[in-house]
């Protein structure tokens, strides 16, 4: 059983796709218990309305409902609000969330009554008669409107909109903003987006009455933070409640949260004794799943004559949407230490205002502040570049920051662990035939031909492996970033890992498996991991943040040596020599100088579960357990480079290449890590060409479903072409930074760069996203001079 | 109704509002097929009715009476996996698995109408099927793969 193989940084094929390509995936729809009641919220159709009164009488006389209730009703269940975790600022104004709203709707589709039946057809029947007064209210739609005095209040009792502010505090030489030779003012916009992945949520409570005792099934990224806040919401005891994350359809930060209908299916499982479903159908998805972005940044950038970048003061202003989630007002911050880009400056300064809106809350969006901020900073370069008239590959050569193997601390006051940016970016331009295109761009725009050809550059780091738990601490979240994880070796050979990770595409149970069948010298095959179940797997701090492999990854490591260390005590112990004289290669100790004396670690594994014969105070069974909490922050970077088209009578823009030079340290397995910058970038892509949440003059939500909300298919994206360069992390064991968010934080500014640079000789210096061919095409008619 | 499923004849009594879809997966259990939205865009319900790919949120159960349905279940046949579904997971064609059960039927159904497509046909013959992990990068490379294995097999 034992394999001398490696398997580290090799393209094993995933354990994970067996039961997904044949149809056995256990996403939680698939999932039925005998007596299942199903759930349908009663949702406001108007972003801002009173509630008058709320009559449930009439779904009472439904055929199949069991019960149904307005807020009022259901106040009594609650031991306390929906969780926010991050009150970033000790002045922040938070207002109470609850699961069902009693006394205003604050967005469309906020729930306002709940209805449970004996099948689903039959619940969302009865949730059609509920019969809600509402008295309408004026909205806010507009954050830069929502801040000003006499603008409507989203939670009267708060008194204001604006209902917190924070400030980085500005690091470096302030001075440079006033100074320096080049000082622009810019403004830069993202619209709202939404996660969209392709399994909307969806939970099944169920109850045992007689102890007391909840399981929730739940389309979740973090079963275990959902289990202490859902407690704090329920108040079902926290060791009375199991939470399992089952096969998770896609997230992209969507199911980074804790949501009224989780704890609308627990307090009702418990009110009625029977299991409580809730499916969400699409257009339930876009209405009330978290959106992200929805900002307005105010930048001045300083450069010299030549363009070399020295700094950016950045103010943003964030809507938030009608309440807090999870960890809606830490979301800015988060890209609130990356707006230097990979540049050597001299003065930062990052604040924001959030503001209550009118809309769906925000909160995390695969990047979540990181492409927020990328996004200006690579903007940002490009107009210098063509202020100064230079190349922007060439403003970035004499601003990239020098490369460093160790930490280092950067002006914006974290360590940035190590970084190479030069290496990626030349790689990147030579992948893309940068030289080449610039020429055929200057032979087009000599011609006068219809169709102009950009390049974009997006030169990007990231803030990743969140986090250290001092840091959290110093920035107010309320939990820690460590991570935990156990192995145990079978006495039949075999591992199980349990980790407090819990994946929705990633590729955990492969990349862990490879990590482990390395240390130990076994096959990925014979490795187990388990994940996602608070029963099976207590600890942990779950996934997002690009944060599994560089904490997860890395607690499992020191789980590994625990492992190693003891079975070694246990392999001198039967060899009768000392510890120090083995050593131990491919899954086995041996006698040095007497390599016919051996132990493997099956083995051992065996011996130390019947346990006959152990060292004097060994405890029996091959099993460790370790959390890690890093010390740092990873930091990965790269270029992207993207290359497009641009009719300029059509203001269609077709990508012709997209090439990515990433850096995410060490790969534990390429063929994952591509597939996760594949999909970044796709995502990156739409929300530059396509996808944009959008609210009417009333607060109806007009992109509504899959038919206006456009997630692009196949068709519209083009192929990628991937390389890699790879500079350690020192942060951690593995020397791994993440890779989940990268293509999401580099592809927006790389798209938009080249679609300006496409008509820039235009006369055209900004586009908005999406930049749809409306846009782009409005951009070069009012660029050109010509009116409507 | 009667409809053969999977090569299995099967007699139901359903609502007429009943889609297909959840006849599926509610009364024959087979929940391989997956509902991903509302407006028949996502592509995820994707199954075969006489061979070629339908959505199955887009019919009512009773109109496939007396037709024969195929669903990501019965594609393997004698435990061997279809060449679809090996090249997928030979080229990483999936990450969270939601949408691949659709992406497998309509490629299984493309390939039979177009046996050695281009990138480009590929990449067309998927604009009813959305995924949000892969980027469609993998997937396209898997049905490609694919393409080339079945025919190498015909050879």
């Amino acid at each position: 059983m034992a394999t001398t193989e490696k398997f580290v940084g090799t393209s094993v094929p995933r354990k994970e796709d067996a039961s997904l390509i044949t149809g056995q995936g256990n996403f939680v729809d698939n999932l039925t218990l005998p007596g299942t009641l199903h759930m349908a919220v009663v949702r406001s159709p108007f972003a801002h309305a009173r509630i008058v009164k709320v009559d449930v009488s009439k779904a009472l006389e439904m055929p199949g409902v069991v019960g149904a209730w307005s807020g009022a009703d259901l106040a009594g269940e609650w031991a306390g609000p929906l969780p926010m975790v991050w009150p970033i600022t000790e002045d922040i104004k938070t207002s109470d969330h609850w699961p069902l709203t009693k006394d205003k709707a604050r967005f469309q589709g906020d729930g306002v009554a709940v209805v449970v039946a004996e099948s689903r057809g039959r619940a969302d029947d009865a949730a059609e008669v509920v019969d809600v007064e509402y008295e309408q209210l004026d909205p806010v739609l507009d954050i830069e409107e929502g801040i000003k005095d006499g603008s409507p209040l989203v939670h009267d009792e708060l008194g204001t909109n604006a209902v917190v502010h924070w400030s980085h505090g500005g690091g470096g030489d302030q001075g440079v903003f006033d100074s320096a030779p080049v000082q622009l003012r810019l403004r830069f916009e993202a619209p709202r987006i939404t996660p969209s992945p392709i399994e909307p949520r969806g939970a099944l409570a169920s109850v045992v009455p007689a102890m007391g005792e909840f399981t929730l099934w739940t389309s979740t990224q973090i079963p275990h933070i959902a289990r202490v806040t859902l407690s704090g919401t329920t108040g079902i005891p926290e060791h009375k409640l199991r939470i399992v994350a089952p096969d998770v359809g896609g997230a992209f930060g969507a199911k980074l949260n804790v949501y009224a209908e989780e704890a609308l299916c627990l307090a009702l499982a418990r009110r009625t004794g029977r299991a409580v479903k809730w499916i969400e159908d699409r257009s339930e998805n876009y209405a009330v799943t978290v959106h992200g972005r929805g900002v307005i940044h105010d930048v001045e950038v300083a450069a010299t004559e030549e363009g070399k970048i020295l700094g950016f003061r950045v103010k943003e202003l964030c809507d938030m949407g009608a309440y807090f989630q999870l960890l809606t007002p830490g979301i800015p911050e988060l890209g609130g230490w990356v707006y230097m880009g990979p540049y050597d400056t001299e003065g930062y300064w990052y604040e924001f205002t959030g503001v209550m809106t009118n809309m769906a809350p925000t909160d995390a969006v695969r990047g979540a502040g990181r492409p927020e901020a990328t996004y200006v900073v690579e903007r940002a370069v490009d107009t210098v570049a063509r202020h100064v008239g230079k190349d922007p590959a060439e403003i970035r050569r004499i601003s990239f920051a020098p490369s460093h193997a160790e930490a280092k601390p950067s002006l914006m006051g974290l360590q940035i662990d190590s970084a190479d940016y030069l290496p990626a970016f030349e790689r990147a331009l030579e992948l893309a035939d940068y030289e080449q295109y610039r020429k055929e761009q200057a032979a087009r725009r000599d011609s006068g031909e219809v169709k102009q050809i950009g390049v974009g550059l997006s030169s990007y780091i990231e803030m990743s492996g969140l986090a250290p738990s001092n840091i959290l601490g110093a920035l107010r979240y309320a939990a820690g970033g460590w991570e935990a994880a156990q192995v145990r070796c079978q006495p039949s050979g075999k591992v199980t890992l349990t980790i407090g990770t819990s994946p929705h595409g990633q590729g955990h149970d492969t990349t862990w498996s490879q990590i482990a069948a390395d240390e130990l010298g076994v096959h990925p095959d014979d490795v187990e991991v388990l994940h996602g179940d608070t029963s099976i797997a207590p600890l942990g701090m779950d996934t997002y943040g690009s944060r599994s492999i560089s904490i997860g990854g890395a607690a499992l490591h020191v789980a590994l040596q625990k492992i190693k260390d003891k079975a070694r005590t246990l392999a001198a112990h039967e060899l009768e020599v000392a510890e120090d004289d083995l050593e131990f290669r491919d899954g086995a100790f041996r006698v040095q100088g007497a390599p016919e004396k051996v132990r493997t670690i099956p083995e051992l594994a065996v011996s130390a579960w019947t346990a006959h014969d152990l060292p004097e105070g060994y405890e029996p069974d091959l099993t460790a357990v370790a959390t890690w909490d890093p010390k740092n922050f990873t930091w990965p970077f790269g270029t992207h480079v993207c290359v497009a088209e641009v009719d300029t009578e059509t203001g269609f823009a077709q990508l012709l290449r997209y090439v990515a030079v990433d850096d995410c340290g060490v790969v534990i397995n390429p063929m994952i890590v591509d597939g996760q910058v594949h999909g970044g970038i796709a995502h990156g892509i739409a929300e530059a060409l396509y996808e944009e949440v959008i609210y009417d003059e009333a607060g109806n939500l007009v992109s509504g479903t899959l038919t206006q909300y456009l997630v692009p298919s196949a068709a519209e994206l083009p192929s990628f072409e991937l390389d890699r360069t790879e500079t350690p992390s020192p942060t951690n064991p593995l020397g791994v930074k993440g890779i989940g968010e990268a293509g999401t934080i580099a592809a927006p500014p790389a798209v938009i760069n080249a679609i300006v640079d496409a008509v820039s000789h235009l006369g055209v210096t900004e586009i908005g996203k999406p930049a749809t061919p409306e846009r782009v095409w409005k951009a070069i008619r009012d660029a050109r001079g010509g009116g409507a | 109704m009667s409809v053969t499923v999977n090569g299995v004849a099967r007699e139901a009594d359903v609502e007429p509002r009943t889609l297909l879809v959840y006849f599926l997966r509610e009364t024959l259990g087979l929940t391989g097929t997956n509902v991903g939205c509302d407006t028949t865009s996502c592509g995820s319900c994707t199954v075969l009715l006489d061979g070629e790919s339908v959505k199955s949120c887009n019919l009512l159960a009773v109109q496939v009476d007396g037709r024969e349905v195929t669903t990501i279940e019965g594609l393997a046949t004698d435990g061997q996996m279809h060449p679809i579904q090996e090249a997928f997971h030979r080229n990483h064609g999936l990450q969270c698995g939601y949408c691949t059960p659709g992406m497998i039927m309509a490629a299984a159904s493309y390939l039979r109408e177009n046996p050695d497509p281009t990138d480009e046909q590929v990449r067309e013959s998927l604009e009813g099927n959305l995924c949000r992990c892969t980027g469609y990068h993998n997937i396209v490379k898997s049905i490609l793969d694919a393409a080339g294995q079945m025919s190498g097999a015909k050879a």
